[in-house]
């Protein structure tokens, strides 16, 4: 299996505070791979710095796509990288609440067509085809992901787990090479939880690679390959669910280390919440 | 009994209240008057018991109307079903939508012939403000972009003529093209600095934009002769046939009805395009576009140079039509107008910024009977149009594409279902 993501050494410093130290990462074809940690630990700033939000400060990206080999992504744009193949969803839902649901997954299809300002005014055949293609390929998506039923309904309307999987349905219209998902399950119900985690299953069979932030670790278990454990922006584990599972480092991370430690922790977080 | 005697007893009271402090507020202008000359000072009495009376009478009429408003919205509110208005129905369903277009079009072609050239020459002015409406709405209600200069564009066409034709003799239709690309080159040199900015910095610095082209126009002299103005400007040529005054107000207005057409058709166009949803998506959320593909460079430059092309376009017609230009026509204020047109008529949509355009343009010119009144009759139409309507007259009814299975999905269904 060759590798679709290399992350190579990658820091990102932030003045004087350092949010990724010296990262490696490796997703292979057809993989689910998960990214953990406890909160802060970098694992946003991480898919910012991958996928063109934030730009690096050390370090590569190098993604093999759409028949690229290792094509580096740092210093690209968002948009850039989209189109390269990599595309991602976001921890909150930024979903174009005024479109209907059928024009947000058309949203994504935009990097893979081309009609501009005259396509648009004459409407010449080229155009109309293309505009009925990226239709016709959308609805096919909304199919797949479930949410057909939807389809010109406004994307502000649908229920929350509907729209997280419209999110993934509009990413996966710009037809990318590995879809990043950040935090899909987050707010989801146990059953909308578990439609989301078939649906990832199916995705994967189809062999789309995943990379996944996810705090459900049910999910994280049930789901990845390899997890890669994430703490104050170093990585401290990487592995198998079974072997994160019973990692002394990664226990130490989320649930800290002696009792007072713990104790310390534990309050901290329930006072975030 | 008691229940709904109290809150009576509360909004008297408060109306009450509002009376006397509108008594306290005008009682230097209403009551005093001061004759310096004569070095006396009269009270006039009974304008207080007129401004307490009014203002108490009209709180209670806005009181209950309000009221009633409150209460027919929560009864809406309980229907919940998605009801269009009479307006939407007419604009969403082609079948009214084409015949009405059709009228207003045989309309339109009749009108110079019905009314007389005074009639034609506003109407000439209503309907270049309704390109300039459509154009900031590519600006403004499409692309989410505030640009408080667009009059700067409008300038742009305007001098180009005025300059090209006095220095170059060109004529009108030659420059009308030039003038469009002149003002959509000058759209993207304005875009270029505002590409981070949205919402307030950017309506700052586009209103920064605008004044600095009216003041270069206003102070460079040897350029554009400053406040004195370009003055006989050709009139636009017709086959090389000298026309009389009337004539070419007609001819003008001809011209000006094609170009409103030709404006409908091309922003509709883009409205329904892969590059209509890209603007709109950029509208809602910047980061989310970006992560989807789209380019946010280039698509915020294309909305400003697509919006500011139509503006130099009616910039050249203008200097055509009045044959004398001067800085004092693109201030500030003018801005103002083409963007109230965009917000009053409702934002991001046609039929609304047309209805706007007019609404705007010819009302002050039919409520000149007001003679000094005018210009407060029109502002109170406006504020009372924001607050009844603040999606503006004509809100959007968003088209949304529709999807329909294609026949053999159904079959499927069909198939697969046993009854």
């Amino acid at each position: 299996m060759s590798a679709i993501l290399k992350v190579k050494n990658l820091s990102m410093r932030f003045g004087g505070v350092v949010a990724l130290n010296a990262l490696d990462l490796e997703i292979h074809e057809g993989e689910i791979v998960a990214l953990i940690g406890p909160n802060g630990a970098g694992k946003t700033t991480f898919f910012n710095c991958v996928t063109g939000i934030y730009k690096p400060t050390e370090g590569d990206v190098l993604l093999t796509a759409r028949g690229q080999e290792n094509i580096r992504l740092n210093g690209l744009k968002p948009n850039q990288v989209a189109s390269k193949g990599m595309a991602r969803t976001f921890q909150n839902i930024r979903l174009f609440q005024s479109m209907s649901v059928l024009e947000n997954v058309m949203i994504g299809r935009h990097c893979r067509t081309k009609a501009y300002i005259l396509g648009a005014i004459l409407r010449n055949k080229a155009t109309r085809d293309e505009e009925q293609e990226t239709i016709e390929k959308s609805y096919a998506i909304l199919k797949k992901i479930g949410l057909e039923k939807y389809v010109n309904e406004s994307a502000s309307n649908l229920p929350y787990g509907a729209q997280r999987r419209l999110e993934i349905a509009r990413a996966l219209a710009t037809e990318p090479s590995l879809l990043l998902l950040d935090e899909p399950a987050a707010g989801m119900n146990p059953q909308e939880t578990k439609e989301l985690e078939e649906l990832i299953l199916r995705l994967q069979q189809e062999g789309q690679a995943i990379l996944l932030i996810e705090h459900d670790m049910k999910l994280v278990m049930n789901l990845s390959h390899r997890i890669y454990v994430l703490d104050y922006g170093t990585l401290i584990a990487t592995g198998t669910p079974q072997e994160i599972r019973n990692n002394p480092a990664v226990i130490k991370a989320y649930l800290g280390e002696s009792d007072d430690d713990s104790q310390h922790r534990s309050h901290k977080e329930g006072a975030n919440a | 009994m008691m229940s709904s005697l109290v809150p009576l007893l509360q909004e008297t009271l408060r109306s009450l209240k509002v009376a006397l402090w509108f008594v306290f507020l005008t009682f230097p202008i209403m009551v005093i008057k001061v004759h310096p000359l004569e070095k006396s000072i009269e009270w006039r009495w009974q304008n207080m018991i007129f401004v307490g009376l009014g203002t108490f009478i009209l709180s209670i009429v806005a009181r209950i109307l309000m009221d009633q408003g409150k209460k027919r919205r929560k009864k809406r509110a309980l229907q919940h079903a998605q009801k269009y208005t009479l307006v939407q129905t007419i604009l969403r369903e082609p079948k009214y939508l084409y015949p009405l277009a059709f009228a207003t079009l045989a309309f339109g072609l009749v009108f110079p012939w019905i009314f007389s050239s005074y009639q034609t020459n506003i109407m000439i002015t209503a309907l270049m403000y309704v390109v300039l409406g459509l154009g900031l709405n590519i600006v403004v209600g499409l692309a989410g972009l505030l640009d408080l200069g667009y009059v700067a564009f409008y300038a742009v066409g305007a001098y180009s003529y005025a300059l090209l034709n006095t220095h170059f003799d060109l004529g009108f239709w030659v420059v009308l093209p030039l003038g469009a690309i002149l003002a959509a080159f000058f759209g993207i040199l304005l875009g270029f600095p505002v590409l981070r900015l949205r919402g307030d910095y950017l309506a700052i610095v586009t209103l920064g934009f605008g004044e600095i082209i009216r003041l270069i126009l206003e102070n460079w002299n040897e350029f554009s002769q400053g406040p004195s103005g370009i003055s006989n400007i050709d009139r636009p040529g017709f086959f090389g046939i000298e026309l009389t005054l009337d004539q070419s107000i007609t001819y003008l207005f001809y011209l000006m009805l094609l170009l409103v057409v030709f404006t409908i058709f091309v922003v509709n166009r883009l409205q329904d395009s892969r590059l209509g949803r890209a603007w709109v998506a950029l509208r809602e959320d910047e980061i989310a576009c970006q992560a989807m593909g789209i380019d946010k460079t280039k698509t915020k430059l294309t909305a400003f140079a697509l919006g500011a092309m139509w503006a130099g376009m009616v910039g050249v017609i203008f200097a055509a039509k009045t044959t004398f230009i001067n800085p004092a026509s693109f201030t500030f204020l003018e801005s103002a107008i083409i963007l109230a047109i965009v917000v009053i008529g409702g934002m991001g949509s046609v039929v609304g910024v047309i209805v706007g355009a007019f609404v705007l343009i010819l009302l002050p010119e039919y409520l000149r009977a007001l003679s000094e009144y005018r210009m407060l009759a029109f502002g109170a139409i406006m504020v009372l149009v924001m607050i009844y309507r603040p999606q503006g007259i004509i809100s959007t009814a968003k088209r949304h594409i529709q999807y329909k299975p294609k026949p053999d999905d159904k079959h499927k269904k069909q198939a697969a279902d046993p009854s």
